[in-house]
C-alpha cells in the first residue's frame, strides 16, 4: 500500500482504537510485575486446594480418630506426616486444621474490617465530637495489650457458645469465639487509616459536587468515599488474614484457642512443645503450613499495596 | 415573569479560631424564571459562599447562616430539613463547579456519576438511567456516548469533564443552574465552547442561571442582570447594560478598566486595582472599599453606604456620585 498522508493518519487512528485500560486492568498490570506476589497467589491457591480438596480423600472422623497404640509414630507410608501424641494422623489433621485456620483468618478479618471501617468512616465523616469520642475509644483499645485482651476474652467466653452445624460440619463454639476475639481486638489500626482517609476525602470537591445533586450522607459514605479508600482497606485486610492466622496459632499454642478435637494448625503445635527433639514431625508440618500461609499472604499484600497505590514506585 | 428565587438579607459567617469571618453580609437579590444573573467580584468577595448558602452546603460548623431568607417557589430553603433539601438539590437547583479536574469522583465511571441524580430524584431504573445518561452526554456534545458511559474521569480532558459536570447538573432538568466560575480552569477556546453550551441549553430548557465569575467579559454576552460583590456586600446591581455603559460604583469602574479590550490601543497599559480585598475577619465600620478607592471622602470611613437607586433597576452603594465626583 502506498504511504499517503491518509494512510498514515488511518494507521495512527487504528492505534488509538485500543481501548484504554480500566483501573482494574491497571492494577493487575502492576501486580503482575511483583513476582513474589504472583508466587504468593499460587501458594495460597495450593493451600486452599490442599485443605479443601484433601477433605475428599480423608474424612474428618479419621482426622479425629485416636489410637494410642499408634502414638508418636514417625512419617511412614500409612501416616505420611506421622501421628501425634494420641495417635491421630497428622496429614489428615493438617487438612482439617487448615480449613479451620483459613476460615478463622478470613472471618476474623471480616469482623475486623466491618468494625474498623464502620468506626473509621463514622469518625472521619462526622468529625467533631463523634470523632473525638470514637477515636479516644480506639486509642483506649490500642493501649490494652492485645494478648492480654485475647486471653481474658478467651477465658471468659470459653464454653459459653454452643457448637454449630454448618455445611455438614460441626464447628466447636470456640472457633466462633476466636473469630470474634481476633476481629474485635485488631480493628483499631484499620479504623485509624479509614478515618484519616475519610477526613481528607470528605473535603474534596467531588464530594461537594455529589452533595449538590442531592446525594444523601449514607450514599456519599458508601458510594463516593469508600471506593476511594478501598486500596488501604484491601491491603490491610489481606495482611490481617496472615496476622489472624498467626495470632490464632499463638493462643491455641497457649491452650486457649480452638479446643480439640477440632484441629487447627495452631493447636496442633500445642503439645508438640514437649517433643521438639524426639518427635519433630509434630510441629514441622503444621509449622511449615503456617509459615507458608503467612508468607504467601504477606507477599500478596505487599504486591497489592504497590499495585493499588500508584504513588509507590516499583521496579 | 414569575419569581423563582428570592434571597433576602442573606448573612453567612464562619466562626474560626481567629475570630468571626464575615463572608456574606446581608445580600438580597431575586431571580425570575429563565433569567440569567451574573455575580461578579474578586476572589474572596463572598460570591461562592453566597450561592453555597442558598444550597445549604456551607459546612456547619464552622460556617453558619446567621440571618436571611432564601425563598424558592414560596418556600424558605433555610427552614426546610436536610431530607427535603436533598430533594431540592440536583432536582430543583443544580450546581457546576470551578475545577472539573477535581469535581468528578476519580474511582467512579462517568455514567455512574451522571445517572446517580436520575436514580436519586427520578426513581429511574438502571436501564432507564443509562438511556437518559446517553442522551445527556449527547446533549452536552460528548460523542460516542455508549462507550463514554463506562469511562473514568481520567480518560477525559478538562473541557470534556466540564461538559460531564454540566450533564450531571442538568440530569433532572433543574429550574436553576448555579455555575460557580465554571470556565476559570479552562483555556480560552474551551471557555467559549462551555459558555455557548450553557447558553444553548438554558434557552432550550428554559432554566434560570446564576453565573459567578470574576471576568466581566464573560457576563456581558450572557447575563441579563448583574450583581457586583465586594467584601460580602452587594455594591452595585443592575441590568447588564447599566453595569457596562453606566457603572456607578468605583469598584465596578475599576473592574471594567482592568479588562483588556480589542477596541483599545494595545500600547495602553491595563489599569489595576491597588491592594487586596479586605480580610473579612471583623469588618471596619466604614465602606470596605475605602482603602483601594480613588473617590474616597471623609464619610466613607465612618459609614458603610446602603444600596440606593441610581436609575431604573440600577442600584449602587456609594457615598460618592462617580459621574460628578461629588458626594451625594
Amino acid at each position: 500500500m502506498e504511504t499517503t498522508v491518509e494512510n498514515v493518519a488511518a494507521n495512527v487512528l487504528d492505534e488509538f482504537e485500543i481501548p484504554p485500560l480500566s483501573p482494574r486492568e491497571l492494577v493487575w498490570r502492576r501486580f503482575r510485575r511483583h513476582k513474589m506476589a504472583v508466587a504468593g497467589i499460587f501458594i495460597i491457591i495450593f493451600l486452599i486446594l490442599y485443605s479443601v480438596g484433601g477433605a475428599f480423600f480423608l474424612s474428618e472422623s479419621y482426622a479425629n480418630h485416636t489410637d494410642t497404640s499408634k502414638r508418636l509414630q514417625p512419617p511412614s507410608a500409612e501416616h505420611p506426616f506421622g501421628t501425634d501424641t494420641v495417635g491421630r494422623d497428622i496429614l489428615a489433621r493438617t487438612i482439617y486444621g487448615g480449613q479451620i485456620s483459613l476460615l478463622i483468618g478470613l472471618f476474623a478479618v471480616a469482623v475486623e474490617t466491618i468494625v474498623g471501617v464502620l468506626i473509621g468512616a463514622i469518625a472521619g465523616y462526622r468529625g467533631g465530637l463523634t470523632d473525638s469520642i470514637l477515636m479516644r475509644f480506639t486509642e483506649a483499645m490500642f493501649n490494652i495489650p492485645q494478648l492480654f485482651l485475647l486471653l481474658v476474652m478467651a477465658k471468659f467466653f470459653a464454653g459459653k457458645i454452643p457448637t454449630i452445624q454448618l455445611l455438614g460440619r460441626t464447628f466447636s463454639g470456640s472457633v466462633i469465639v476466636i473469630i470474634f476475639i481476633l476481629g474485635l481486638t485488631s480493628w483499631m489500626y484499620l479504623a485509624r487509616i479509614v478515618r484519616a482517609d475519610f477526613l481528607s476525602l470528605k473535603e474534596r470537591e467531588f464530594i461537594l459536587a455529589a452533595r449538590t445533586i442531592g446525594t444523601s450522607n449514607l450514599e456519599i459514605i458508601v458510594q463516593h468515599i469508600l471506593p476511594n479508600s478501598m486500596a488501604p482497606i484491601i491491603v490491610s485486610a489481606t495482611l490481617g488474614v496472615a496476622s489472624a492466622i498467626l495470632v490464632e496459632a499463638y493462643i491455641s499454642f497457649l491452650g486457649l484457642g480452638v479446643q480439640p478435637p477440632t484441629a487447627t494448625w495452631g493447636n496442633m503445635l500445642d503439645g508438640a512443645y514437649n517433643y521438639i527433639d524426639s518427635a519433630p514431625w509434630l510441629w514441622i508440618f503444621p509449622g511449615i503450613l503456617i509459615v507458608l500461609t503467612v508468607l504467601a499472604i504477606n507477599f500478596v499484600g505487599d504486591g497489592l499495596r504497590d499495585a493499588l497505590d500508584p504513588r509507590t514506585l516499583t521496579e | 415573569m414569575a419569581m423563582l428565587l428570592e434571597v433576602r438579607d442573606l448573612t453567612t459567617r464562619f466562626h474560626t479560631l481567629d475570630g468571626v469571618v464575615y463572608a456574606v453580609n446581608g445580600i438580597s437579590y431575586t431571580l425570575e424564571e429563565g433569567q440569567t444573573l451574573g455575580i461578579v467580584g474578586e476572589s474572596g468577595c463572598g460570591k461562592s459562599v453566597s450561592v453555597l448558602s442558598v444550597m445549604r452546603l456551607i459546612p456547619e460548623p464552622p460556617g453558619k447562616i446567621a440571618a436571611g431568607q432564601v425563598i424558592y417557589r414560596g418556600q424558605d430553603l433555610l427552614k426546610v430539613d436536610e431530607a427535603q433539601m436533598q430533594q431540592i438539590r440536583g432536582k430543583e437547583i443544580a450546581m457546576v463547579f470551578q475545577d472539573p479536574m477535581t469535581s468528578l469522583n476519580p474511582v467512579l465511571t462517568i455514567g455512574r456519576q451522571i445517572s446517580e441524580a436520575l436514580m436519586v430524584h427520578m426513581g429511574m431504573s438502571q436501564e432507564q438511567a443509562y438511556q437518559r445518561t446517553s442522551e445527556l452526554l449527547d446533549m452536552v456534545g460528548i460523542p460516542q456516548t455508549a462507550d463514554r458511559y463506562t469511562n473514568y474521569p481520567h480518560q477525559f480532558s478538562g473541557g470534556m469533564r466540564q461538559r460531564v459536570m454540566i450533564a450531571m447538573a442538568l440530569a433532572c432538568m433543574p429550574s436553576i443552574l448555579i455555575a460557580d466560575e465554571p470556565t476559570t480552569a479552562l483555556d480560552v477556546t474551551i471557555q467559549a465552547q462551555i459558555i455557548d453550551l450553557v447558553k444553548t441549553l438554558r434557552d432550550r430548557l428554559g432554566m434560570a442561571v446564576i453565573w459567578i465569575t470574576h471576568d466581566l467579559g464573560i457576563i456581558a454576552g450572557l447575563a441579563e442582570k448583574v450583581i457586583v460583590m465586594y467584601a460580602g456586600f452587594i455594591v452595585e446591581r443592575g441590568n447588564v447594560d447599566d453595569i457596562y455603559d453606566d457603572p456607578r460604583h468605583p469598584y465596578t469602574l475599576a473592574l471594567l478598566k482592568s479588562l483588556p479590550r480589542v477596541d483599545r490601543s494595545s500600547k495602553e497599559r491595563l489599569a489595576t486595582i491597588p491592594g487586596l480585598p479586605p480580610d473579612l475577619l471583623g469588618l471596619p465600620p466604614g465602606c470596605p472599599f475605602t482603602t483601594r478607592c480613588a473617590y474616597v471622602v471623609e464619610r466613607c470611613h465612618q459609614e458603610n453606604p446602603r444600596l440606593e437607586p441610581a436609575g431604573l433597576g440600577h442600584e449602587v452603594a456609594c457615598w460618592v456620585d462617580v459621574t460628578t465626583g461629588r458626594e451625594r
